[in-house]
């Protein structure tokens, strides 16, 4: 393995040209306005958090990135203009979302779960489902039965797998601590560690955990009703006193 | 805590026995006022009337799936789902009658006929897909009103627009199944070839469902959009289309159940009003986003009205109104203890 204890020092791809680059984006539900202004990238290869309390605007982001909500800004994946693109055509050029609350497909089974995620692949998906219920040995043994019956740590193992059948450039997660126990968040996080230093998977995470997606990733953002108020290296903002009185409760 | 858990288990008997008293006395009273009859009736009216009660309940279980079809896609009832089929048998009619392909048959098999009622699912198949992306897509599909309104508004202009085209007098429409000369005896009781018939109609489409949703790619899509459409959208499916498909699928069935049950009440306009209040009734017992359910449902319906109300009212005059009564005491008495229906998802969520 890396090292493990400075993940920011520990990924070298951070030099790359951006995986996705977001400009001056606002949205808004109705009268009000959700986002304003909004720039941020995320490097090919790195993780990328966003931090932010309820009602921040974290989710409205990422939802806007696969247009989900109407917003208007620029936003690019891989120098590819994709602000006006359908959600379908996001996901076909490789961008997979785990939405808040985990939207698995309750009424289906774990393995369709799956080959609803590989949705948009052409080929056999037989490989990639042995290799993430390698990863996920729990899903396996479950794989007949509903999404529905499983607990919350395995239906967000579900959601994380189910993204990657798709096998995206980049994964959005939104808020994957949420509800969860301690010790399966911990487990979580350092999956997303290992498919980002093994796989190379970039992610972007939204997160109120500011404790444990800091350690993993290498630059962060803070969100505050709407607005980057604040941006750096992760172990920069792990320093910082604002991070640490908001976040860390330090 | 173990002990705890045990007590505080619901038990059905205890927890509901104000409803199973309130049900289960007139059940008691009614079993018990019918079975002298049963037993006076014989054998032979016994099978009649089960026999007449599966026919019914293939025709209203076909229709139910329709319904069930459209429903676990966007969790809407479509009023109109009677009378696209209505009219789709009509168009069956006009293959099969009025440019007279029914003569083609190949030996005992109904060739032209079939053919007719295929092209006539196939023409339904894209009128429904195109009322989804039409009527239906504009709408916001969180607001169910509009919706239902629209497909209200569809039933009227189906009915009007196919009494206008073909008239309101019962035309006799052909069957594809040898006619009631032909029957197997049963104690004395007539299982006539066209019962036998629709039944098999009724597993092929069964059987058709289950792979086209288990085992295509398009059919998972449309599972996945039935449990979770936002999901579904994040995962690369376009939606609309499974909708569409969704639609196509329920009229098709739908011009199906109507071309079975055209040869038995023949083909006018209102064909469908009374059927299609039995196959609600059918879909909403089985639980309505189950199409096992829904079958079961049809079966039952048409059991009680055959069996139950047929030992209870002797004339025919009363047998149509104590049988709509009698469903709908089937509906609540279902619904009182099953919420979801017998065989629906009842959203029970893990968190």
């Amino acid at each position: 393995m890396t090292d493990t204890s400075n993940p920011s020092s520990s990924n070298g791809a951070s030099s790359g040209p951006p995986m996705l680059e977001v400009a001056g984006l606002d949205a808004r539900y109705g009268e009000i306005q959700v986002l304003r202004d909004i720039t941020f990238n995320v490097p090919t290869g790195d993780v990328v958090v966003i931090l932010g309390a309820n009602g921040a605007g974290k989710t409205t982001t990422l939802r806007s990135i696969c247009n989900m909500v109407t917003c208007s800004g620029a936003i690019n994946l891989d120098g590819q203009d994709i602000s006006r693109k359908n959600t379908a055509d996001i996901v076909n050029l490789g961008v997979a979302h785990v939405p808040q609350g985990r939207g698995t497909f309750p009424e289906l089974s774990v393995l369709d779960n799956l080959e609803v995620g590989g949705y948009v692949r052409k080929d056999s998906l037989d490989d990639d489902i042995d290799r993430w219920f390698q990863m996920f040995p729990r899903l396996k043994e479950r794989k007949d039965q509903l999404a529905g019956s499983l607990s919350g740590g395995e239906q967000q193992m579900l959601a994380v797998a189910r993204a990657l059948m798709s096998r995206p450039k980049l994964v959005l997660l939104d808020e994957p601590s949420l509800g969860l126990a301690p010790l399966i968040i911990e487990d979580l996080f350092n999956t997303f560690r290992e498919l980002n230093q093994e796989s190379g998977v970039t992610m972007l995470l939204v997160e109120q955990n500011a404790n444990l997606a800091l350690d993993i990733a290498q630059h962060g953002y803070v969100l505050e009703a709407g607005e980057i108020v604040l941006d750096g290296p992760a172990d920069v903002l792990k320093n910082d006193p604002a991070v640490q009185d908001a976040y860390l409760g330090a | 805590m173990a002990t705890a858990q045990l007590e505080s288990r619901p038990n059905i008997l205890v927890d509901n026995w104000q409803r199973i008293l309130g049900f289960g006395v007139p059940i008691a009273f009614l079993i018990w006022y019918i079975a002298d009859d049963v037993v006076d009736g014989g054998a032979r009216l016994f099978f009649q009337r089960l026999f007449d009660g599966l026919d019914n309940g293939a025709v209203y279980s076909i229709v139910a799936v329709a319904l069930v079809l459209i429903f676990k896609a966007t969790t809407l009832i479509n009023f109109a789902q009677g009378e696209l089929a209505m009219f789709g048998t009509f168009l069956a009619y006009v293959g099969a009658v009025t440019l007279g392909w029914q003569s083609f048959t190949i030996g005992p098999i109904q060739a032209g006929l079939i053919l007719a009622i295929i092209v006539a699912m196939i023409i339904s198949a894209a009128a429904g897909s195109a009322i989804e992306r039409v009527l239906i897509r504009p709408f916001d599909p969180s607001d169910h009103l509009p919706v239902v309104l629209i497909t209200l508004g569809l039933f009227l202009i189906l009915n009007a627009f196919a009494a206008f085209i073909w008239n309101v007098n019962p035309r006799p429409f052909p069957s594809m199944f040898p006619d009631r000369t032909n029957f197997i005896d049963v104690f004395g009781a007539r299982l006539f070839y066209d019962v036998i018939g629709t039944w098999a109609v009724l597993g092929a489409m069964g059987v058709a469902l289950y792979f086209i949703l288990q085992r295509t790619k398009i059919g998972l899509a449309f599972r996945a959009v039935s449990s979770n459409t936002e999901s579904s959208r994040l995962v690369g499916v376009r939606v609309g289309r499974v909708l569409m498909f969704g639609w196509a699928l329920a009229s098709a069935f739908g011009t199906l159940g109507g071309s079975m049950v055209a040869p038995k009440l023949f083909l006018k306009p209102d064909m469908m009003a009374l059927l299609l209040i039995f196959s609600f009734a059918a879909a909403t017992i089985g639980g309505l986003d189950s199409l096992v359910g829904a079958v079961v449902g049809g079966v039952t319906i048409g059991l009680i009205q055959s069996l139950l109300v047929g030992y209870l009212g002797d004339n025919n005059s009363a047998f149509i109104i104590l049988s709509l009564a009698v469903a709908f005491a089937v509906i609540l008495l279902v619904l009182w203890f099953k919420p979801a229906g017998l065989f629906g998802t009842s959203r029970v969520e893990r968190v």
